[in-house]
This record gives C-alpha cells, structure tokens and sequence, in this order.
C-alpha cells in the first residue's frame, strides 16, 4: 500500500509543477510589473495613473452589463421553449446551436459586420425600400449588438442542460398544487434553472467585458473597452506596465463582480426551499 | 478487452501524430535558412489574382544561384509604431524590415540598424538620384547608409464622389474630413502619427516642431472629428471604401489607384494646406541573424522584374528608374486609371509638402498620451445610459425584494 | 403557444445564422463584391488552396492542437488520479482551486500574464525572441489542462474503490493497476478531453494573439491578420469550408454519441435481464 501513495505523489508532481511555473508564476509577473516601473524600482504610479481610465472601464462594464441583460432576455425564453420540444428536435437544435460556438469568434464578427457595414446588403436593402441611409458600424449599439449576437450560444447552452436534467416530478407535483403554466415558470422552472442562469451570465459577462475584437471590429475603433486598452498596451505602444496594472484591476473586477453574483444566486436558492 | 485495444489504437495513433509533427517541424528548420521579413500589409505582389509571387520568387532565385534552399518568412505589420514596438520589445527577431522614414531615423538614432554594405546591392544604382545620398533627408548618419528605397508617395484625400457634392470636395481641403453633412461616412488613421499629422497639416503648424499648445489643439481638433467618424482604421479602409460602406478618407495616393480599380465612384485630391511625404525603405535591424541573406534580398527587390511586380501590385510610386521608365508598367498605370502617372509621379509643386521626423522624447511621449486621451474618449448615445442605468435599477429592486422575501418567509417559519 | 414558441426558436436561429449564410452565399460569389451577386464561382476556393500561408497556418494549427490536447490530457489524467485518490485535503484543495484560474480569467489576461512570463523570462535568461511554437504549446497546454482535469476527475470520482484495491490485491503493481484497472475506466473521460482540448486550441485566438510570433501563426491568427488588411473572399471560402467540417464533425459526435448510448442501453437491458433469470 505504501508504494501506491508513491505512485501517486508522481502523478500528482507534473500538475503541480506546471500550474506553479505557467499558470501561478505569469500572475506574479503581472502584479509584478503593475507595481514597478520601467528601471524595476516598486512604484504605485501605474495604478494611480489608472484614473484616466476610469471611463473605459465605466464604458466597458455598461456595455457588457446590457448585452449580458439582453442575452438572458433572449436565451431565457429560448432556452424553455427548446426543452419543451420532442425529444429529436431538441437533438437537432443542440447541433445548431452548438454549431455557432464552434466557429471562430473572429469569422462571426466579421460576418456579422459583412451582413450590417454600411454598404452591406441589409443597409443596401433599406435603403432599396426607401429607408434613410443609416450607419450602423462605429455605433455603440453595433459594438453591444456584436457581443450579444457572439455570446447568446453561451448563455442559452447552460440554461437549457439545466432545464433539460430537470425533475419532471417538479412540475407535476406544482401543476397538482394549482400552479398554472405560468406560475410553474415563475416559482419552480425560473428558481430550480439558476445554477445555469448564474453560470451563463458569467460566460456571457466575462468575455464581452474582456472583448477587443468585436470592439475593434464593429465599433470602428472609436470605442475603447478594457480589452482595446490592454492590446493596445502590449501589442502597440511597449507600455507593459500600465498594461500589467490595468489587467489586474480588471481580473479583480472580474472575481468582485463574480462573487456578489454567487451571494445573489445563494439567496435565492434559499427562497425555494 | 476488444475495446481498450481500440482506446489504446487511438492513443497511440495521436502520439505518433505528435511525434512526427514534432520531428518534421525540426528537420524542416535543419536544412533550410528561413528569411524574416516584415513588411506593410499589402506592399509586396503576393502572387493573388496571377501577379507574381514575389517572395516565392526569391526563393527559386536564391537556390538556382547558389544551390541553397531558402524559405521566407513574411509577415505584416499596420503601422511603424506597431513595427518598432515589436522589435524593440525583443519579441521576434527579423532579417528586412521597410519603416517609414521618420521612424528610420530614430531607428538609426537608437542604433537598432544595421548599415548596409552596397556593393552587395549592385541594384541600388537604380534608384533614382533623387532618394540618394544629400537627399536622404532621415538619415543623421552621413557615413553609412542604412536604408534602400523601397515605395514613396504622399497623403491625399480619398472621397467617393457618389456620396460627397462636387462642391464639397472642389474645396480641395482637409476640411472635407471634417464635413459633418458625411456624419458615419469619415475614416481616420489608426495610428497616432497619422491621425495627429492630418490635424495639423489641417491648422498648418509645422508637424514636426508643433508646439504643445499646437497639439493640444490638434487634439482638440481631433476630439471634435470623432463625432463625425465612422472608425480608426488601417488597411480596412481598403474594403470599407471599395464597397461604399464609408466616403471620406485619407490615405496613401497609390492606395486610392489599388482601390479604383474596383470602384470608380472614387476620387483623389492633395489637400491644399499641404501634406505629408513619406518614403518607407528597406531595413536590416541590428538583431537580425541572416545579413547576407538580407542583403541578397534586398538587392532582388530592386530588380527590375521584380520591381514592376510589385509597383503594379500595389500601386505606390517606385523609387526605381528602371520600373518608372518601363512600358509595361506605364501601360498597367495608364489602364487602371488615366492619371495614374501624374498622381504618383507628377505632383502639383503648389501643394506644400512635409515628411514625418524623428520627434524628440518628450514629443513622442506627448504624442502617446495625447493619443490615450484621444483614444479614450468616447460619446456614448443616451439609450445606452439610459438601458444601463434601468438595468442597475431593477437588479436593486430584485435584489431588495429578494431579500424582503426572504426575511417574510423567516417570520413565517418561526 | 406551440406555435409562439416554434416561430421565436426560428427567428432566434435565423438572426443567429443569417451573417454566417452570407459570408457561405459569397464565398462561390464570381466577383469580389459584397454588394452584388455575379454568378455562382469556384474562383476563390482555387485562390484559396494556391496561399501557401493559410495553409501552413492550418497545418500549425493542427499540429498544436494534437500535441498541447494530448500533452494536456496527459498531465490531466495523472493529475485527477492524485487528486481522487489523495487524502490530503490542503493538495486537494489547492490542486483544484488552481487549475480553476484559467477558466475563470477572461482569456485577454491569461495571454497577457503568460506574454510577461515569457517575455520577463527571455529577459532575464538573455535570449532575445522567446515567442514562438513552444511558447504557444505551453499556452495551450495551460488552458486546456483544467478542460481535461475536469472531464477525467468525474470519472475517477464515480469509480468504484473495490476495483483498485482488488487489483492490488490480486498481485498488480500500482502501475499495473493503473493501466490494466483504472485507465479503460477513465477512458471516455480521456477522450472527452482530448476533443475538448483539441477544439479549445484551434479556436483559440485570444491567448495565441500576445504569445505568438510571426514565424509561427495558427489559423486564427491568420484570419485575424487578414480582417486587419483588405479582405478577399478566399477569406469567406475558408471560413466555409471550416465551418462544413465543424459540421460534419459535430454530426459525426453526435451520431457516434447516441449510437454508444443505445448500445449501452442494450448491454443495460441484457445484464438486467441476466439478474432476473438468475
């Protein structure tokens, strides 16, 4: 029995080292760098110089606030009429909506800036039908569009596996209780669904406050989001420091914004049982 | 037992996978010497559209004159500022590299170049007298030359005259880009240089000895325009013009004949308060392992062959006699657009003209936070407060009912 | 209702599919407008397979997620059979919330984290490029290591105890044991993990964009330095054709799923079937 727990101490050593060298090491680099300056002496420079930030950090998280807001207000309903489908549609439905997820986010962006560019076929065809020319790319609204149409498969996919593994014997025993079909969805579905509402909010939200590709793409480069911001840092200008600093408030932003969101998700567990 | 053995058949077909990706991608980088060259998007005959790949080509040259094989490794960058932050962050190292000139001259000054030795560059008696020697207005160092003159041209204003009055663009200004009867239909430079540089050819200060008050004003200026813009962009401009999908722009004179040929709608002027000349030339960074190598590809691009190709390609005004002189690429010019020639080569003497220098420290780091503040601000329509702001409210109001709930629900149980 | 619910489920997949039918429609456009259809053409496929750069950065692609899934898998499985088996809470616990870090970091940051690693480390060591395939090989293998641990950890979570300790008992050598016992057990969770990885890593475009060095470009890169220049419809063409192998693929995954499911359900019957008659 002894030569077993060798065995598994060497199982356990690759993991160890290699979170230790690549995934806990690279953080240290980054606080590193956000609290030092270029000759390496400790400095808190490039945090405080962050308030001329404080905009585009404002900017990015109303715009992912509002596309993750609209996503579940689209994903939900979606999400419950697809469970409520035959078995085998519900099947083929999955394929397409798995499908979109696995195409590149930068060929879904592009296409969708294809479909809408100003000269593209849907503003081609308005203006056919007698509309006002309009411009949609370089618009807020097209940048908060992109995140919503290039995220929704994340926020209904969780959803809709929770729905799905439901207990029928749920929704009887509400039915028999006199809930109508509506109530059922309000006291019982909405409330039993929250693991996957809380765990498509983060996968919408995370992503589109991190974005820099559907900003650069559909907002035309006129709106900076945090993401735009930290490329800019590192692939640009060689300011790795500002860069590094900016990356930190935002990774703790990130874990702030994720744990009120877990408190909200414990309290309303409790209201159910 | 069956099915482990087929487990086991896939797993050992993906290593063997591994393997042999492994070991080709190591004996491929044995034999041959790989190129490093960075270049512009766009700027070389790729070979697209049956031009001649230029890169290939040299590839086929160098191995019939000396029996070796090379491979060239090309990759692209969008702007100078982009290039320099690349090399010098030491991330890559690269063989030839075609900054513009004002970033040449403080690459010359960092001493991130290599000085060329010419007579490795029989070709270099082609360029044109007019790009040599007293007239290399970037380069401080008088006993060495660092570059060779690859493309040059000037900015000029870019409209779709479908969309823009006639009257509008007649003005010949730089005020065009500023037009708000365009409003969404504006394209801006996405690099800080650039965008500052239309600012102030636009209030006539001199771009390279502006004062601070000067940019400032400049950003101010630019700050106004970006109401107005549709986007900061690069080399999209290439399909957002072609397809009408914006009308105004400025960029580079031979861009504008790359893009008339797909739609003639467009049209060119040089803005009369004047604007920029620029000459991108061909490198060898100080950090680059393959100089001779470098050198021998530095001398096939001024061929004249290769010179035609690529001049045709792109359409940039060719710092080669040899390719200016050339009939067949006169009549590629003279196809495309019947005032190709004089565009790019016979510039009107009443437009005043400045290239980009080197700025001091203090201006560039002026430079970059102007450009932060410019980058950073951004007007945001009142819908999207307004949503933002409804949506905070309910999710208080949620989360106090929630709680509200909650404490009802505790007296009732107790 | 039915039919409420049946026209939102479509409108929502048309909305969601219509950018994509444009960009496959154009792609076999004769011409390269994107405002006019001019008849049904190969053209840019044909341009398409003459790039010799996207088709280098495909085989890139491929190689890097064949190597950093399986590397990755590798590491995962050895690591959730310490985690399963171990008794030390602390390990457990830390093992677990670390491999945790990269999924919930958005992907700009792990990028940009693993970039100053690289890059302060070249410093520091003197060499002067650090980026490159192996670089962009860690990167992957970092982010697709949690996908695989936790597929795998199930799977040595549900296993039943007896089966190890039998072995052992039998005369196995914990090796033995761990090949002969555990490992088929664990196996789908292995291969779910190695797809995982193997997908994870040829979407990834985030991450391979601060790691990356020109001389070794993934597909993604590829299309992103293209929408960054002026874009030919060969771009459209690849992206059709990579999204009909997804396809097929997924089609593929899904076929092969429900067919294992109802052989499994047959075996079910069959062995409960076997009980009774016993």
């Amino acid at each position: 029995m002894k030569k077993r727990s060798v065995f598994e101490r060497i199982a356990a050593a690759p993991h160890l080292l290699w979170s230790a060298i690549f995934i806990v090491a690279p953080l240290l680099f980054v606080i590193y760098f956000a609290f030092t300056d270029r000759e390496g002496s400790f400095t808190f420079e490039n945090i405080l110089s962050l308030s001329s930030y404080s905009h585009t950090f404002v900017m990015s998280l109303g715009f992912s606030l509002i596309a993750t807001t609209v996503c579940f207000l689209i994903g939900y309903p979606l999400a419950y009429c697809m469970a409520r489908m035959s078995e085998k549609t519900r099947n083929v439905l999955l394929v397409l909506l798995m499908l979109p997820m696995w195409i590149s986010l930068l060929i879904r962006t592009y296409s969708l800036m294809a479909l809408l560019d100003n000269g593209g076929i849907v503003s081609t065809f308005l203006t056919r039908l007698g509309f006002q020319k309009l411009t949609f790319i370089g618009t807020d609204a097209a940048v908060i569009l992109g995140m919503i149409y290039d995220f929704l498969p994340y926020m209904v996919l969780p959803i809709y596996t929770t729905m799905t593994k439901l207990d029928r014997r749920y929704l009887e025993a509400a039915a028999d209780l006199g809930c109508n079909n509506r109530q059922t969805l309000f006291r019982v579905i909405f409330p039993l669904s929250m693991p996957g509402v809380i765990s498509g909010i983060t996968m919408v939200f995370v992503p589109s406050i991190s974005t820099f590709y559907i900003s650069q793409k559909l907002g035309g480069g006129s709106f900076d989001l945090i993401g735009d911001t930290i490329e800019r840092q590192f692939k640009n200008a060689v300011t790795y420091h500002t860069g590094a600093a900016i990356s930190l408030v935002m990774m703790i932003l990130i874990l702030i914004s994720l744990a009120i969101m877990n408190k909200f998700s414990d309290s309303e567990e409790d209201i159910i049982v | 037992m069956k099915r482990f053995g087929f487990w086991y058949a896939v797993l050992t077909l993906l290593l063997t996978l591994l393997c042999v990706g492994i070991f080709s991608s190591c004996s491929s980088a044995g034999e041959t010497q790989t190129l490093y060259v960075y270049n512009w998007g766009e700027y070389i005959s790729d070979g697209s559209e049956d031009s001649l790949d230029v890169n290939r080509a040299f590839e086929e040259y160098y191995f019939q004159k000396y029996g070796k094989k090379v491979s060239v490794n090309y990759s692209t960058y969008s702007s100078n500022e982009d290039m320099y932050a690349k090399i010098s962050s030491g991330a890559a190292t690269y063989d030839v590299i075609v900054p513009s000139d004002y970033m040449i001259q403080r690459m010359v000054a960092e001493d991130m170049l290599a000085p060329l030795d010419l007579s490795k560059i029989p070709n270099y008696a082609d360029i044109d007298d007019a790009f040599k020697g007293e007239n290399v207005y970037y380069e401080d160092d008088t006993d060495n030359v660092y570059s060779v003159p690859y493309f040059y041209g000037m900015v000029g204003v870019i409209y779709n005259a479908s969309i823009v009055a006639e009257d509008d663009a007649q003005i010949g200004s730089w005020e065009l880009l500023w037009d708000t009867d365009y409003t969404g239909d504006i394209l801006q430079f996405n690099n800080s240089r650039d965008a500052f540089g239309t600012a102030l050819y636009y209030l006539g200060y001199d771009v390279n000895e502006a004062t601070e008050a000067e940019w400032r004003e400049a950003l101010e200026l630019l700050k106004r325009q970006k109401d107005v813009v549709q986007g900061y962009v690069m080399d999209e401009i290439f399909n957002k013009m072609k397809s009408g999908s914006a009308a105004v722009a400025a960029y580079y004179a031979g861009d504008f004949l790359s893009m008339y040929e797909d739609n003639e709608d467009l049209s060119f002027f040089y803005p009369k308060e004047g604007t920029n000349f620029y000459m991108d030339a061909m490198c060898i960074p100080n950090s680059s392992k393959n100089y001779d190598l470098a050198l021998e590809y530095i001398n096939f691009m001024c061929q004249e062959d290769v010179g035609v190709a690529n001049a045709i390609y792109t359409y940039y005004a060719s710092p080669l006699t040899t390719v200016r002189n050339s009939t067949e690429y006169q009549e590629a010019m003279m196809e495309t657009h019947e005032g190709a020639m004089e565009i790019l080569y016979g510039v009107d003497d009443e437009i005043p003209r400045q290239a980009y220098l080197n700025l001091s420290p203090e201006r560039l780091t002026l430079l970059n936070d102007l450009w932060e503040e410019l980058k950073v601000e951004s007007s945001i329509g009142v819908g999207i407060k307004v949503a933002c702001a409804v949506i905070l409210g309910s999710l208080v109001v949620l989360v106090v009912a929630n709680v509200i709930k909650k404490r009802r629900w505790a007296k009732l149980y107790d | 209702m039915k039919f409420l619910s049946k026209f939102y489920i479509g409108l929502i997949f048309l909305i969601l599919y219509a950018p994509i039918l444009v960009v496959i429609i154009f792609s076999f456009n004769a011409s390269g407008s994107l405002s006019n259809f001019a008849g049904f053409s190969l053209y840019w496929y044909r341009e398409l397979f003459r790039d010799g750069e996207a088709l280098a950065a495909l085989k890139n692609s491929l190689f890097l997620a064949v190597t950093s899934s399986c590397l990755a898998t590798l590491i995962g499985t050895l690591a959730a059979f310490a985690i399963s088996r171990s008794k030390n809470k602390y390990y457990k616990r830390t093992a677990e919330s670390v491999s945790n870090i990269p999924m919930m970091n958005p992907d700009i940051v792990t990028g940009v984290s693993m970039m100053l690693l690289f890059v302060g480390v070249g410093a520091i060591i003197g060499l002067g490029d650090t980026l490159g395939m192996w670089t962009m090989l860690i990167a992957h293998t970092t982010f697709n290591l949690p996908y695989a641990i936790l597929q795998i950890l199930p799977r040595f979570r549900q296993m039943d105890k007896s089966l190890t300790e039998a072995a052992l008992d039998l005369g196995c050598t914990p090796a033995q044991t761990f090949f002969r016992v555990e490992l088929p057990y664990i196996m789908p969770g292995v291969i779910s993990g190695l797809m995982m990885g193997f997908t994870l890593s040829l979407d990834d475009f985030v991450i391979s964009h601060f790691v990356s060095s020109p001389d070794f470009k993934t597909l993604p890169l590829y299309i992103y330095n293209q929408t960054a220049h002026e874009v030919k419809f060969s771009m459209y063409a690849l992206c059709t054709l990579m999204m009909v192998a997804i396809l097929i693929l997924l089609i593929a995954v899904n076929v092969a799923g429900s067919a294992g499911e109802s052989r499994q359900r047959k075996k079910d019957r069959k062995l409960s079937g076997g009980s009774k008659v016993r």
